[in-house]
């Protein structure tokens, strides 16, 4: 006998999109269900670097990062902890001229979004940052970006939609989704049938099944980022750390565990990844190339995890074009983790007022339908 | 069935073993006499594995005798096998095996990592101490049973002047003895197990006299030293400050007492070491007798991948002389496999003599019972995992507060099994107290998944000739 929910809202997915979207929509006071495959916030939101940062980002995403960065700063009053989050700022290094030069226009570029960018170079860049002094010849420091643990942060924002009485559902992967007059319907096995007038697809890397469920294909391609962190380590740094055109970056957290990012990990299957040797030990010339104070350091562990990606690296965002009430949140393309929140207050938004504010024009779900 | 690698060009991989112990000599032995060159490889200095550990080469002189008391006959032999077939094998000694992927081992040894492809593989990857933690556990002085034997037979020193031995299984009598035999004093022997189960057990040992014997010995030997032996006790808390003075335990009455002594030694039984096999795709099953998820099996060893074999303790706690047995079974697996021709005379005699060790093994389980509530004793402040700094307290909470339902769950939210050791030392108690706080059995708890590297990589590891893995597009994720 399958269990029967109704509510306003489903949604599809419990990472930080899906989770934000179902604690928004409940302070609105509508009702929510929320299913994941899995366990919320363990897959890509879960599994991520940890970098906040809106600093790098294409401009068409700043008014979403914008958002998402004045619920950061609510973190602990929305969800009861502060999972690790600090605004050390994000810093990114320019390691030769050229570099340098596409730093100092991406602050020109992005002026009027608020990101408060400084570019330091030279002698006051040594002086600030002597640990990086030789390995760049200066950077763009964005102050208010940080980083924090997604592990503790993505759980979180669906955990605090459950307390505020949305009903969320674990290990419950949707078999079947479809459309029943003005309603949606959603099928678990014989565990469960949802019914729902909205319908949120913030499923992440298995998004692209909703989506062609109802006839809106899209090119998602699964990759996994690489990851390795160290044993505690002296405190060296306390910015979050990008390269300028290099697959490196890095953050040191609290504890002083080394965490730091760079080259792909490989698929077992659909569902899970691994690290990948060479993709290891790249990761690990690099990582010590950059942190001379790695050197004797050890890599404990590595991670990869599951992340969907969009071929122009930009997420798909806002409603379906072929179904009413249907409203898509995906492909984020390995920079979900901080935009995550705005865009969860957005689909929100949609849901509750049928309109939003915030430029969603470049992340149609058809700009990559073959031109008629 | 081969291996196919999808990464590396099609060469002749050779067959490879990983651990350099009883039973991955016994498989070398094997393999070379059918005419076959396996890369043997091993992290220690020197053949042995951990229960025939040999001491460091030059300047140790003690006689095998000494060392390995009753046991020296067979550790003998063992060694005098690997060095009979010393120049048929690729030997590779101090090289740690991190990883395992796409029909390769990944080694490190000198610092520097190389691929290993392999055309088949037996794990031969050996075990290590069962611990649950107790208050003072962190103190100075305070080993494992293992790691105070080790300290005897490779370094020939050991952990205090005064030492208690706390836990159980045959490794606490037989340690408490060997410390004894060296002349170091025993502050007693405090086994978890009552008195009366103890006693039932004793009756099915008659199966192998030789056994019952040795163990009779060793308790006989210790009281005949005047070495108090306990049974049915709780450990209270090591106490000190700089380091372990005194173990605070409760009788099986329940009265609390106090053993001055310098150093503990304790372990409850031992645990397989399966990240190798994880990493290569083995499917895992609860063992009910270990107590742990293990590598799927077959009798002859075949793990569910085909051209993957495990052998000795790393695959199921069974004892040296059954590794012995199981070494040389899984190469024969391995032979029959590859179409070589195998005695099946051999065979037949490996899969009876391992049947009856299995037989006797479930005697032993049943006088050293893991003690199950040792996990509902252990405070709430105390730390479970060194690595990370982590309560019992913390596994405790993601438990009764639904978040966590499951091992990688809880390391997520917690970070019991992120450090380090990955787990291999504080798995079995964050599993305990995860599931004993959640009400369920050891085994609905799962286990956590296996991550490169199985041990610490250094940075600085060098890769002799990179083959350039692919790097990323240049942008930065999250």
């Amino acid at each position: 006998m399958r269990d029967r929910i109704e509510c306003d809202v489903a949604i599809v997915g419990g990472g930080i999109v899906g989770g934000s979207a179902a604690l928004f929509l409940r302070q609105a006071g509508l009702s929510v269900t929320l299913l994941e495959r899995d366990c919320c916030g363990a897959k890509a939101s879960g599994v991520n670097f940890g970098g906040v940062r809106r600093q790098g980002r294409p401009l068409e995403q700043l008014p979403l990062s914008q958002r998402a960065h004045a619920i950061w700063g609510r973190l602990p009053e929305l969800l009861g902890t502060d999972a690790e989050y600090i605004r050390s700022g994000h810093l990114k290094l320019a390691r030769s001229e050229p570099d340098l030069a596409s730093l100092i226009e991406y602050r020109e570029r992005s002026q009027g979004f608020g990101l408060g960018l400084e570019i330091i170079t030279g002698e006051a860049f040594r002086r600030r940052w002597p640990a990086l002094g030789d390995r760049a010849i200066g950077g763009s420091l964005c102050p208010e970006d940080g980083h924090a643990n997604p592990r503790l942060v993505s759980p979180a924002f669906a955990r605090a939609a459950a307390r505020a009485g949305a009903v969320v559902r674990e290990r419950t992967p949707v078999d079947r989704v479809e459309r029943d007059g003005d309603r949606f319907v959603l099928v678990s096995g014989d565990a469960l049938e949802v019914r729902a007038r909205f319908l949120l697809n913030t499923a992440g890397a298995w998004s692209g099944r909703v989506a062609e469920a109802f006839g809106e294909p899209v090119p998602l391609e699964s990759l996994h980022p690489n990851m390795a962190v160290t044993e505690p380590l002296p405190r060296f740094l306390d910015v979050n750390i990008g390269v300028e055109g290099g697959g490196v970056y890095g953050r040191q957290v609290p504890r002083g565990n080394m965490v730091v990012g760079g080259g792909r990990g490989f698929a077992l299957d659909a569902d899970r990844a691994r690290p990948q040797r060479d993709a290891v030990l790249t990761l690990m010339r690099d990582a010590a190339e950059l942190f001379p104070q790695l050197r004797h350091a050890h890599v404990i562990r590595c991670w990869t995890g599951v992340e969907g990606y969009t071929p122009d690296r930009n997420p798909i965002i806002g409603p379906s074009r072929t179904t009413p009430g249907l409203f898509h949140a995906f492909g984020f393309s390995g920079a979900g983790f901080q935009i995550g929140p705005g865009v969860g207050q957005t689909l929100a938004e949609l849901v509750t007022a049928g309109e939003t504010a915030m430029p969603l024009e470049p992340f149609r779900i058809d700009r990559f339908a073959a031109p008629a | 069935m081969e291996f196919v690698s999808e990464v590396f060009p099609p060469v002749i991989a050779p067959p490879v073993i990983v651990g350099a112990g009883p039973a991955g000599i016994r498989a070398a032995e094997r393999l070379v006499a059918a005419g076959l060159r396996p890369v043997v490889v091993d992290e220690a200095a020197r053949w042995g594995g951990q229960i025939y550990r040999q001491p460091p080469d030059g300047g140790f002189t003690r006689p095998k005798a000494a060392l390995y008391g009753f046991e020296a006959g067979k550790a003998d032999a063992v060694h005098r096998a690997m060095a009979a077939i010393r120049d048929r094998v690729d030997y590779r000694p101090r090289t740690l095996v991190w990883n395992c992927e796409a029909g390769a081992l990944d080694l490190l040894c000198d610092g520097a990592s190389e691929p290993l492809p392999f055309s088949h593989l037996i794990l031969a990857t050996g075990a290590t101490d069962r611990v649950l933690p107790f208050p003072g556990w962190t103190l100075p002085g305070v080993f494992t049973l293992g790691g105070s034997q080790v300290a005897l037979k490779f370094q020939g020193c050991a952990i205090g002047r005064r030492v208690a031995f706390l836990g159980t299984g045959p490794l606490l009598y037989l340690v408490a003895y060997q410390y004894l035999k060296a002349g170091v004093e025993v502050a007693g022997v405090f086994d978890t197990t009552p008195f009366a189960v103890q006693a039932r057990a004793t009756a099915g040992m008659l199966r192998d006299p030789a056994t019952l014997a040795k163990g009779l010995l060793f308790v006989g030997w210790l009281r005949a030293h005047g070495v108090p032996i306990h049974n049915g006790v709780r450990p209270v808390r090591a106490e000190g400050t700089e380091q372990v003075e005194a173990l605070v335990w409760r009788d099986a009455g329940g009265r609390e007492r106090r053993a001055p002594c310098d150093a503990v030694a304790f372990g409850l039984g031992l645990r397989s070491e399966t990240q190798l096999a994880d990493l290569a795709g083995c499917r895992f099953r609860f063992d009910e007798a270990d107590r742990a998820w293990l590598p799927e099996r077959d009798g002859a060893g075949r793990g569910s991948v085909p051209g993957v074999y495990l052998a000795g303790d790393g695959g199921g706690i069974a004892g040296a002389d059954a590794a012995e047995l199981a070494g040389e079974r899984a190469a024969l697996a391995l032979l029959e496999d590859r179409g070589l021709p195998v005695d099946a005379a051999r065979v037949k005699e490996l899969d009876g003599r391992l049947a009856r060790i299995a037989a006797f093994r479930r005697v032993l389980d049943a006088a050293f019972p893991f003690p199950a509530d040792w996990a509902d004793a252990i405070a709430d402040d105390t730390m479970i995992c060194r690595c990370e700094g982590v309560t019992a307290g913390a596994v405790r909470e993601v438990a009764r507060s639904g978040q966590a339902g499951e091992m990688n769950r809880a390391k997520a939210l917690t970070r019991a099994g992120m450090g380090r050791c990955q787990g291999r030392m504080c798995g079995a108690t964050a599993a305990e107290l995860l599931s004993r706080t959640l009400g369920t059995g050891p085994d609905a708890v799962g286990r956590l998944r296996a991550q490169p590297p199985i041990k610490p990589l250094p940075i600085a590891t060098v890769v002799p000739s990179p083959r350039g893995g692919e790097s990323s597009d240049g942008r930065e994720v999250a």
